[in-house]
């Protein structure tokens, strides 16, 4: 059984719920339960319109489960009313889904494990894995994100910006579980892309794909962390870099330039390079002045720093960070790796071991001490 | 979304506030104490950010390796070790503000005369998986 499949037919199913009145998590549990049995139930006996048979089952769940309910009578009452028989309409709720599930109200970890299970149909037990968290944890954090977004209004329409930043969360702290979240995320975000018709959605489904791309080279084959110049290109997937790229350029034709374009523009630049002396930092130094303009971000500032340390020299690269606050994350590595470049491998070295320390993710952090051990090494011979 | 570690001392924290060893308090005191530490998990639970918690016994060995063919070392348990973790917590939290402000109400857990204990608590972050976007330094 292709599950996948089943679990994108999941917000379709769910939005028809919601439409035919049943109240948001009520209609989410049933379809979750109905997923479930369609796991079960699927492999010897598949159905002809499978979500079809999901809306059946679910809204079967659904009422079973407020049936059970006595003290909710009146809402009894309202599903006691045939709903409409036959196969779901046209309209597409999906869009209104994915904006409740990353409500302004939620915070972060709840806005990412609720869009995971109604938008993507991933159990709980799923989540709570690729999140290493217990089961009943998750289950909590779900159901209090349900209760927060109770009250909202399904129908109305929610700022892309704040679904496009629970999406890239999902996409950039997947741990590698029994779920792939990072080709998870993706395939939201192209769903998402299907859907609203705007240049950032793009922007952030080509920058996706083009770090998605890089997968395979970026590490070696004992787990470590393999930096940008050094890993084999020839790995690099050249179909789905071509797809990034033209998704891209066509986001990029309208005009309307935001984070994530520009973020997937440098992306692309690094992609487009045969070999890592042949990147053009020129004009990736002019992609960070961009984002540096949109976002206001220190650590965008940090990269660009690096990058004029590649495009105009280490000195030019030194003197940019110079400018910045010591204590940004990273900075001490980026002075460690700018110091090597030019020559300085004994305070290189320190800073290396030094940045080291203050790592806060473990490949990182290992990185970073190989990288001084190898300078030690070398200049003790 | 961010582990945090809290980690409870039996020797090496600074002294609390309320600085009576447990030995010393009623049996109540010690109950109402526990029934803190339990409602305190059950209600990390129920926000979604609990991921972990336990106590260890305060003696412990000290083991090492000591060549082919031959079995570990073991040495200790030495009195005098400065550092001498009891247990902890792990947490599962949207930002470091939030493990700090969780630490700081898990410190209030109740001691001698039913007060709080303002035990010093240490608040360590896990090291992370490297995210998926990092062109920073030519990494990725």
């Amino acid at each position: 059984m292709d599950e996948a499949l089943l679990r994108s037919l999941t917000p379709g199913v769910l939005t028809v719920l919601v439409r035919r009145g049943a109240d948001f998590a009520a209609a989410e549990d049933a379809v979750q339960e109905a997923l479930v049995e369609a796991v079960r139930v699927w492999p010897t006996d598949p159905p002809r319109d499978a979500k079809g048979w999901l809306v059946t089952v679910a809204w079967r769940k659904f009422l079973d489960a407020t049936r059970a309910d006595a003290a909710r009578r009146r809402r009894e009452d309202l599903v006691e009313e045939e709903p409409a028989a036959g196969p779901a309409s046209g309209v597409d709720d999906t869009l209104q889904l994915y904006f409740l599930c990353a409500h302004p109200s939620l915070t972060p970890s709840s806005a990412v494990a609720l869009t995971l299970r109604a938008v993507g149909g991933l159990t709980t037990r799923q989540i709570a894995r690729a999140y290493l968290v217990p089961e009943a944890t998750m289950a909590q954090r779900i159901s209090r994100a349900k209760r927060t977004v109770s009250g909202v209004r399904f129908d109305r329409h929610g700022d892309v910006a704040t679904v496009l930043r629970v999406l890239y969360l999902v996409f950039n702290e997947g741990y590698s579980g029994d779920v792939d979240l990072v080709a998870e995320a993706i395939r939201l975000t192209r769903q998402l892309a299907d859907r609203v018709d705007h240049p950032e959605v793009a922007g952030l489904l080509a920058l996706m794909l083009l770090h998605h791309a890089r997968r395979d080279a970026r590490t070696a084959p004992d787990g470590s962390l393999v930096p940008l110049a050094e890993q084999d290109r020839d790995r690099w997937d050249t179909r789905t870099i071509a797809e990034g790229v033209a998704i891209l350029q066509a986001a990029l034709a309208r005009d309307r330039l935001g984070e994530f374009q520009a973020q997937a523009a440098i992306a692309a630049l690094h992609a487009d390079a045969r070999t890592a002396g042949e990147t053009d930092w020129v004009q990736i130094v002019e992609w960070y002045d961009e984002l540096a303009r949109l976002t206001d971000s220190p650590v965008v500032r940090l990269n660009r720093a690096v990058a004029v340390g590649e495009a105009d020299g280490p000195r030019a690269g030194l003197a940019a960070l110079a400018a910045l606050d010591g204590s940004l994350p990273r900075h001490t590595a980026a002075a460690a790796y700018l110091h090597e470049r030019d020559g300085d491998l004994a305070t290189a070295a320190r800073l290396y071991a030094e940045a080291a320390r203050k790592a806060s993710h473990l490949a990182e952090r290992d990185h970073l001490i190989r990288q001084a051990a190898r300078l030690n090494t070398r200049r003790e011979r | 979304m961010a582990k945090y570690l809290l980690l409870k001392h039996y020797r090496g924290a600074p002294d609390p506030v309320n600085n009576v060893p447990m030995d010393r308090w009623t049996p109540e005191e010690i109950s109402a104490h526990i029934q803190y530490m339990n409602d305190f998990a059950a209600r990390l639970e129920k926000t979604g950010e609990f991921v972990d918690g336990q106590a260890l016994a305060p003696e412990g060995q000290w083991v090492r390796y000591d060549g082919e063919g031959r079995p570990p070392v073991t040495d200790g348990p030495f009195a005098e070790t400065k550092d001498l973790i009891a247990g902890w917590m792990i947490i599962d939290v949207d930002s470091h503000d939030r493990a700090v402000e969780l630490a700081g109400e898990l410190s209030a857990a109740p001691g001698a005369g039913g007060r709080p204990i303002h035990e010093w608590l240490e608040v360590r972050p896990f090291l992370t998986a490297a995210p998926t976007v990092t062109e920073c330094l030519g990494h990725g």
